[in-house]
């Protein structure tokens, strides 16, 4: 086993290969302390390893899966869990975020799971903690155990993905998700196209080594793995596209479409699903799509991440 | 302003002075308030004498764009702590926007700047007023009255009159009373919601950026205003190439138009953001290296006229917020000196004549102002720069309220040791 370089986990970008693979690795056996090789659940999906350890979920914005994922893989591996829900900014609270986050420290806490509505919480708080800090998702900035549990699941299905070709589909431009993909699958050799309308995939990302592709239907010819990314409807407002009719003629991901791709493409989403928006539901549902297997594979690199941080401190 | 009745000889000093040639040092001589002499080895019986060799006598500094926040928001800065940030910066003079609360829209409120600067008495203080009532760009303020109350020029800084046609009528109407305008000119709309310059750094920091464009595109509006009224405009806070291009096409044209750049803008990059430090959130935002490579050499040329600090102060807890969430502005006045003589005159980048000039002289010029020159018989405004003192920037040495600098941690030379306000000693560094 190597040991991470770092005691937080901020940004896929600071994770070099091999800790990649490690992470990949280690979450492979925790899959199977909750799920045996034929997919049946455990009776028992319990193990010892993080006994005495408090894991402290703080989430500044609403979410249910990211939340319960890292919930239920501290459960799993026997932590105290304290899951603090914060819905008013700082400025609204007057209280730093600083602040809150010292308080929990003075509690005792060993990992503090983080998620926050602001690009760079994360790592502002990093800088003045004791405690373990694991990004759950920061503004648009980074999602890297999101980014992960997709790697995982690629590998599940495709091995080796070395030279696979991932292509990423909508709104890029505010989707942390897209950035700790696109660093990640750099690092793993992968080639990656982002696919979207112009106002939502700006030029400026080419620079991060990416092929970019306003026609869906030209992206998806040899495509290993298709990756759809939830369309806000606010995003109207600011008039980065007309409607969703548009949208989805455009850039939504049906049968037809996806049969342009490789015949066993993968079909990914990080979820939740806008059906019939950016994804049809016979393609959701559909025998291409592991976007339920995400989720499995969330928690299982979940306790992959807080089992090596853990082991760090 | 009071003035100081002990006499003041300072010997052996560097005049850096666009007046004045030479390198070789000479004394000078203040007395009554005034400039009394200047020249080579004199001496005088009666007056206190001071060797500054190896220091530079320049003509007391000028901050054409400061926000002293107060009325209002005492608890960022005040017109007392503002002041006493300036005389240690080495300013003998700052104008003050009006984005207060409430803003400088009315002849009381431009009084009562100068009324408050008179009783701190440390800095000369110039109000601005605000272009339109409330800064809400609809309904033009009295700006007869607010000129006749002591308004210096007109601005909605921090906002943009987005209304076209408003913006004409302000700038004919002012016409009638000679008064200028500074613009905070930003497309409002094309930067709405962007927290830092639109670009390759943004995108991979999830920070939702403003672009470039939105700088150009209103300078280019109000430039084209300045031609169609006539009116005199002068461009806050330039930030971009492209802006810098429309002004200087402006200037071949001879239209009325000058223009400032910050002390940030022409010393930092975006990448300054990288770590998501809202010390380096301001508006507009820090942008590329081709940009501050522009403002440099547009500095130097003369194309940009001034250096200003837009000086906005914020508390500690509004910077110690997410990034997204914290307030705009940096701090200036306390480290302009030292981060331009750093950065931009002592690698050879700006002349130290052209330095001075575009911290003093211009600025004088911009709004006709008093000062900007050293002469004989002149009002002793003057600052001491000893360009060999290094010194580190540390927050427990702001003497102003905001401790949101950009060079926080940095060692930095060239500092003010003292600055005479109408021949008064208002700052002297301790030794």
């Amino acid at each position: 086993m190597i040991r991470l370089r770092s005691r937080h986990l901020l940004t896929i970008e600071e994770l070099t290969h091999d800790e990649i693979l490690e992470i990949l690795d280690t979450a492979r056996g925790m899959k199977e302390v909750f799920a045996s090789r034929e997919e049946n659940t455990r009776a028992v999906k319990k193990v010892p390893v993080l006994q005495g350890r408090t894991v402290v979920i703080l989430f500044f914005e609403p979410s249910t899966r990211t939340r319960q994922s890292f919930e239920l893989a501290a459960k799993r591996l026997s932590a105290d869990v304290v899951t603090l829900n914060i819905a008013a900014s700082s400025r609204e609270k007057g209280e730093t975020i600083i602040d809150t986050v010292r308080t929990l420290e003075a509690m005792a806490s060993d990992i503090i799971v983080v998620r926050h509505r602001s690009s760079g919480v994360p790592r502002l708080l990093s800088k003045t903690v004791r405690s373990s800090i694991v990004n759950a998702g920061d503004g648009c900035h980074a999602h890297p155990t999101q980014a992960l549990l997709d790697f995982f699941t690629m590998r599940e299905h495709l091995g080796e993905l070395k030279g696979r070709k991932v292509v990423i589909v909508g709104d890029i431009l505010h989707s942390r998700v897209a950035r700790s993909n696109i660093h990640g699958l750099q690092k793993l050799g992968v080639k990656v196209t982002l696919v979207g309308p112009p106002s939502l995939v700006p030029r400026e990302f080419s620079r991060l080594g990416v092929e970019i592709e306003y026609d869906f239907d030209r992206a998806l010819a040899g495509a290993d793995v298709v990756m759809m990314l939830r369309i806000q409807k606010e995003r109207m407002m600011g008039a980065f596209f007309p409607s969703i009719g548009e949208y989805h003629r455009f850039y939504g991901l049906n049968r037809q479409r996806l049969a342009l791709a490789k015949p066993d493409c993968l079909v990914m989403h990080p979820g939740p699903i806008n059906r019939g928006v950016e994804i049809d539901s016979d393609v959701a549902d559909g025998p291409q799509s592991v976007i339920c297997e995400q989720v499995t594979n969330g928690v299982a690199v979940r306790m992959a991440i807080l089992y090596l941080l853990a082991s760090r401190l | 302003m009071r003035t100081e009745e002990e006499a003041v000889l300072l010997k052996g000093g560097r005049l850096v002075d666009p007046g004045f040639d030479g390198e070789e040092s000479v004394d000078l001589l203040i007395r009554n308030g005034r400039i009394e002499a200047i020249g080579k080895d004199l001496s005088f019986a009666d007056v206190r004498v001071k060797d500054i060799r190896g220091q530079w006598i320049v003509p007391g500094l000028i901050d054409l764009h400061v926000h002293f926040r107060e009325p209002g928001e005492e608890e960022k800065e005040t017109i007392a702590t503002g002041s006493a940030a300036a005389v240690k910066g080495g300013f003998t003079a700052v104008c003050c926007m009006p984005n207060t609360s409430p803003p400088l829209d009315t002849p009381a409120g431009i009084r009562f700047v100068i009324d408050r600067a008179n009783v701190v008495g440390k800095a000369r203080v110039y109000p601005i007023g605000a272009i339109t009532m409330g800064l809400e760009g609809e309904g033009l303020t009295n700006i007869g009255s607010l000129a006749e109350a002591g308004a210096v020029a007109l601005s909605d800084d921090g906002r943009m009159v987005m209304d076209s046609r408003i913006m004409r009528r302000a700038m004919e109407y002012a016409k009638a009373f000679g008064i200028p305008f500074t613009l905070h000119s930003i497309d409002e709309n094309l930067a709405a919601g962007g927290h830092m310059n639109e670009g390759v750094v943004s995108a991979k920091l999830g920070v939702s950026g403003s672009p470039a464009h939105a700088e150009i595109i209103a300078v280019m509006r109000d430039v084209a205003l300045a031609e169609l009224t006539g009116a005199r405009v002068h461009i806050a806070h330039v930030s971009t190439k492209g802006a810098i291009e429309v002004i200087r096409r402006a200037k071949e044209k001879g239209l009325p138009v000058t223009a400032e750049v910050t002390p940030h803008h022409l010393i930092l990059t975006e990448e300054a953001v990288e770590d998501y430090d809202p010390n380096f959130k301001m508006n507009p935002p820090l942008r590329t290296k081709e940009d501050r490579e522009a403002l440099q050499e547009a500095l130097q040329e003369g194309i940009i006229d001034a250096i200003a600090t837009d000086h906005a102060p914020h508390t500690v807890l509004e910077k110690s917020l997410p990034f997204d969430e914290a307030p705009f502005g940096v701090t200036g006045l306390e480290t302009a000196v030292a981060a331009t003589y750093t950065y931009l005159v002592k690698p050879g980048i700006l002349k130290p004549r052209r330095w001075i000039e575009s911290l003093a002289t211009m600025p004088a010029k911009i709004f006709g102002l008093p000062g900007g020159r050293l002469a004989v018989g002149e009002p002793a405004d003057l600052t001491v720069i000893d360009p060999n003192l290094a010194k580190e920037v540390k927050e427990e040495d702001f003497v102003g309220k905001g401790k949101n600098s950009c060079f926080l941690g940095e060692t930095l030379s060239g500092w003010p040791t003292m600055t005479f306000v109408g021949g008064r000693c208002q700052y002297a560094a301790e030794e």
